[in-house]
């Protein structure tokens, strides 16, 4: 599977990759604390727009409540470190499954009872704020009051327990990155993307072609809810806190999928380009406006919106495919 | 010749409509089988109930020998039914290889082997040369075409044909005529629904028309034309 | 807890969903016609929330006086924003469309912001404290005065649609877009006209909300998830639905918040909307698609 994954791929588009990578790697030895806090939320958004992606830009299915699957995974993860001192790689063993579970949860109901767009996006969006309001009230994980993780001394990087200084957080999360894009075009070019590509198009056709969808739907939530809770993992043992107010509510969903749609859907450079695009625009935002002096509480953010709706409106297909003909990548490429 | 395809009293009726009357036909394993008939006859309802798509509310319908009816339209591709809808539906954001490799991936699991076979079939349907294109940027023809390669690539051993030869020209319709009878030759069983007279009389080696869901005739072509009930309500004064 | 306790809060709760209601009522007709899920729904009405407030605070005009004023500049609102951004988004797939109210809600949430601030408010009548004793019933006036306003704006939009000649050319619209090109109807019009009444429905929703609850600019998301799960609760197209889905989403509210914690009453909304959609997905007034 691996040694057709550079196949189709013309010569500038490997350098510009290539390039890429290489910045992204050395990063850290030039950027400052705060450009790398800022390129730790970008890598983030990356990697989870890329697992909402296969749900979406793949197989076709409007998920509006990712913040489900990042917060159970958070939560798991952190809850067992908590109480049992079990190091967050172990927790991932139950974060992954227990997140899975959730999706193939949503996924059969909505697929068998054939709950279909604007429904099984409502009914996503309904599932995570059942969840919010339900942790509010959990007391093994604290409630509303927040589940708080001991902070580690920043003397030494413990990779096994996630203790450490940001730079950690960022190759583990560059890499996750990586392997998210890896992964998901060796998803696209194999058998079940081509039957998720035709769920996509048209239901209905594929099924005639052969395609069993309700299990080709379900794969891809399944794929795309455990690939999210990883995310929910790091998120916990970054910030050390949660508090389902925040983790699980709808506006996380919201700023998940952004990045993905702004950069293009269904395409494999669009999650990360929209993450950049976005993460990017929002910090210098602030930053512009710290310069001239105004604070204003909500003035970056009607900016963000306004730039949001111009690009909407501009290329509503996103960045990457008008992005990837400017630059003379093929078609496939995308 | 045996029959491959039984169709036997099935019925279906939507909200006070009877779509389908009592139907029963077999379809030779082998032959190429037209149903007629005017718009609203039930064909299409007909053809949704043996493609998986409705169920019947009566009545059974056999393939190879085994029950399909109820069985969901995956599960009646798999069986060895292949089918093209009337208003075509291609996968409009993907290649023309694409589309016809998604129909090839249903009995291979090698991406490789199955655009391999989706070549072949492209090249037998004059599409080879346009398989880089998106299937939404094809003309009617074509697109047409691509529907009949995307089921011919799922390896079908009947095929279904809703009214492919509709708004082509006639040297297009001949072209179509001439790739169904060399894949029929070729061992495929054919059923199709069509209204174009000229398509069906090269083809077709049993016509069954329908009228108001029910048949109200059924045999060889040159019989079912002169046939007076077939005149009165379907063909009326059409030149044929 | 006694009996009349419990009937005090249904009452109330029932009332509040009669607001509900209206508000769920506006985004109804949105889909039913023009197709577009209007995420910007609840953000819509804190607009037409604050302009009472302004209104109240400088002038001391009633909202339920300037229930309609307010309902038409809501409805130019509606229809500008219909005609001038989203009309070209109609035939673009749902996460365009999405995407799109997501930037238009961000918008108007902080603008609010920038304007009001961050703190709530709310609007103090003579009769805010008011109530009518039925026997051993209670019921607040002002929430009396608000469901009357919501079932009266809600017949009357009832009437528009089955008794005027717009009305049903809208319903054309919403059954035929084809047909109705067809046949010459001003499809952009009408589309920008059903935009129109369903903000000017949720502006007037809004408008006795205020006498109800304290106002913040972030209240919309809130709302616009509720107006979701009243709406499909209801049958998403139908009027009477969106308004019988109110009542039961309000009452429901009203007794989780009695009998568990008013912080979970949000939880039940969910739930139903989870068991509708799993076993009555086409709504309990809705019709089932062929």
């Amino acid at each position: 599977m691996f040694s057709r994954l550079f196949e189709n791929v013309s010569r500038r588009a490997l350098v510009l990759l290539g390039v890429l990578l290489i910045g992204l790697f050395g990063a850290p030895l030039v950027a400052s604390d705060y450009l790398l806090t800022v390129l730790i939320l970008i890598l983030y958004f990356a990697y989870i727009g890329q697992a909402w992606n296969i749900m979406m830009g793949f197989a076709g299915q409007l998920s509006l409540g990712h913040a489900l699957y990042v917060g159970l995974g958070a939560y798991t993860a952190a809850a067992l470190y908590v109480h049992f001192g079990i190091g967050p790689w172990l927790g991932l063993l139950a974060a992954v499954p227990i997140a899975a579970l959730a999706g193939a949860f949503i996924g059969y109901l909505a697929f068998r009872f054939k709950v279909g767009g604007v429904y099984f996006a409502i009914l996503t969006i309904a599932v995570a704020e059942f969840a919010r309001v339900g942790f509010d009230h959990l007391t093994w994980t604290k409630g509303s009051g927040g589940l708080f993780l001991p902070v580690a001394q920043y003397a030494q990087s413990d990779l096994w327990l996630l203790r450490g200084k940001p730079v950690m957080f960022y190759y583990i999360l560059l890499v996750a990155v990586v392997l998210a894009f890896v992964f998901c075009r060796a998803l696209l070019q194999s058998r079940i993307g081509y039957f998720w590509l035709a769920i996509r198009e048209d239901e209905e056709a594929a099924r005639s072609a052969g395609i069993d969808t309700f299990r080709y739907k379900m794969i891809a939530v399944v794929i795309s809810s455990g690939m999210t809770s990883f995310a929910g993992v790091i998120y916990a043992f970054y910030y050390n806190n949660l508090f389902p107010e925040q983790v699980f509510h709808i506006s996380r969903s919201i700023e998940i999928i952004l990045g993905p749609i702004v950069g293009g859907v269904g395409t494999l450079f669009g999650p990360i380009i929209g993450a950049f695009l976005l993460t990017g625009m929002s910090e210098s935002l602030i930053a512009a406006l710290h310069a001239l002096g105004i604070d204003i509480p909500g003035a970056k953010q009607v900016f963000y919106g306004v730039c949001l709706l111009l690009v909407i409106m501009a290329l509503p297909d996103g960045i990457w495919p008008w992005l990837s003909r400017r630059i003379g990548l093929s078609e496939r490429e995308k | 010749m045996t029959a491959l395809l039984k169709v036997d009293g099935i019925s279906k009726r939507f909200r006070g409509l009877l779509a389908v009357d009592r139907l029963s036909f077999d379809v030779p394993e082998g032959g190429i089988f037209a149903v007629i008939g005017p718009n609203g006859a039930g064909k299409t309802t007909l053809f949704n109930m043996i493609a998986g798509v409705y169920v019947p509310d009566n009545g059974t319908i056999s393939f190879a020998g085994n029950r399909i009816d109820g069985l969901a339209s995956d599960r009646v591709c798999q069986r060895g039914i292949g089918r093209t809808f009337q208003i075509v539906r291609p996968f409009p954001a993907l290649s023309v290889e694409d589309n016809v490799i998604v129909g090839a991936l249903m009995r291979r699991h090698d991406v490789v082997e199955a655009r391999a076979h989706a070549h072949e079939v492209l090249r037998r349907l004059d599409l080879y040369d346009k398989r880089a294109q998106r299937a939404s940027s094809l003309t009617l023809p074509d697109r047409k075409r691509l529907e009949v390669a995307r089921s011919l690539a799922t390896d079908p051993k009947l095929l279904l044909l809703d009214e492919v030869m509709a708004g082509l020209r006639p040297t297009e319709t001949d072209r179509i005529v001439s790739i169904l009878k060399e894949l029929n030759r070729d061992g495929l069983t054919i059923l199709l629904i069509e209204h174009v007279m000229r398509a069906v009389m090269a083809l077709a080696g049993r016509i069954l028309v329908l009228h108001h869901g029910a048949s109200i005739a059924e045999g060889a072509p040159a019989d079912v034309v002169r046939d007076q009930a077939v005149i009165d309500s379907y063909l009326g004064a059409e030149d044929i | 807890m006694p009996f009349d306790v419990y009937l005090n809060v249904a009452v109330g709760g029932l009332l509040t969903g009669l607001v509900y209601g209206l508000m769920a009522l506006g985004l109804s007709v949105i889909f039913g016609v023009v197709r577009v899920v209007n995420f910007a729904h609840g953000e819509m009405m804190t607009i037409a929330m604050y302009i009472a407030i302004v209104l109240f605070s400088a002038l001391h005009l009633d909202p339920l006086i300037m229930l309609v004023p307010i309902s038409a500049v809501l409805f130019c609102f509606g229809y500008a924003l219909q005609a001038g951004i989203i009309n070209p988004f109609i035939t673009r797939p749902e996460h365009s469309q999405f995407l799109l109210l997501v930037a238009i809600a961000i918008i108007i949430i902080n603008v609010l912001l920038i304007i009001f601030g961050p703190d709530a408010q709310s609007v103090q009548t003579s009769y805010s404290y008011d109530s009518f004793q039925i026997g051993k019933l209670i019921v607040d006036a002002t929430k009396l005065y608000a469901a009357a306003a919501a079932l009266a704006v809600a017949v009357a939009l009832y009437g528009f649609f089955q008794f005027t000649a717009i009305g049903t050319a809208i319903r054309a619209c919403a059954d035929n877009y084809t047909g109705a090109l067809v046949v010459g109807l001003d499809v952009k019009h009408l589309y920008a006209l059903t935009f129109g009444l369903g903000a000017a429905c949720v502006g007037a929703a809004g408008v006795m909300l205020v006498l109800i609850v304290d106002v913040t600019p972030s209240l919309g998301p809130a709302y616009t998830l509720l107006a979701f799960v009243i709406v499909i609760t209801g049958g998403l197209g139908s009027m009477p639905g969106a308004l019988l889905g109110g009542v039961l989403i309000g009452l429901t509210e009203a007794m989780a918040g009695l009998i568990f914690t008013p912080s979970a009453k949000s939880m039940f909304a969910f739930a139903i909307l989870v068991l509708v959609l799993l076993f009555r997905p086409q709504g309990i007034m809705g019709k089932k698609a062929a």
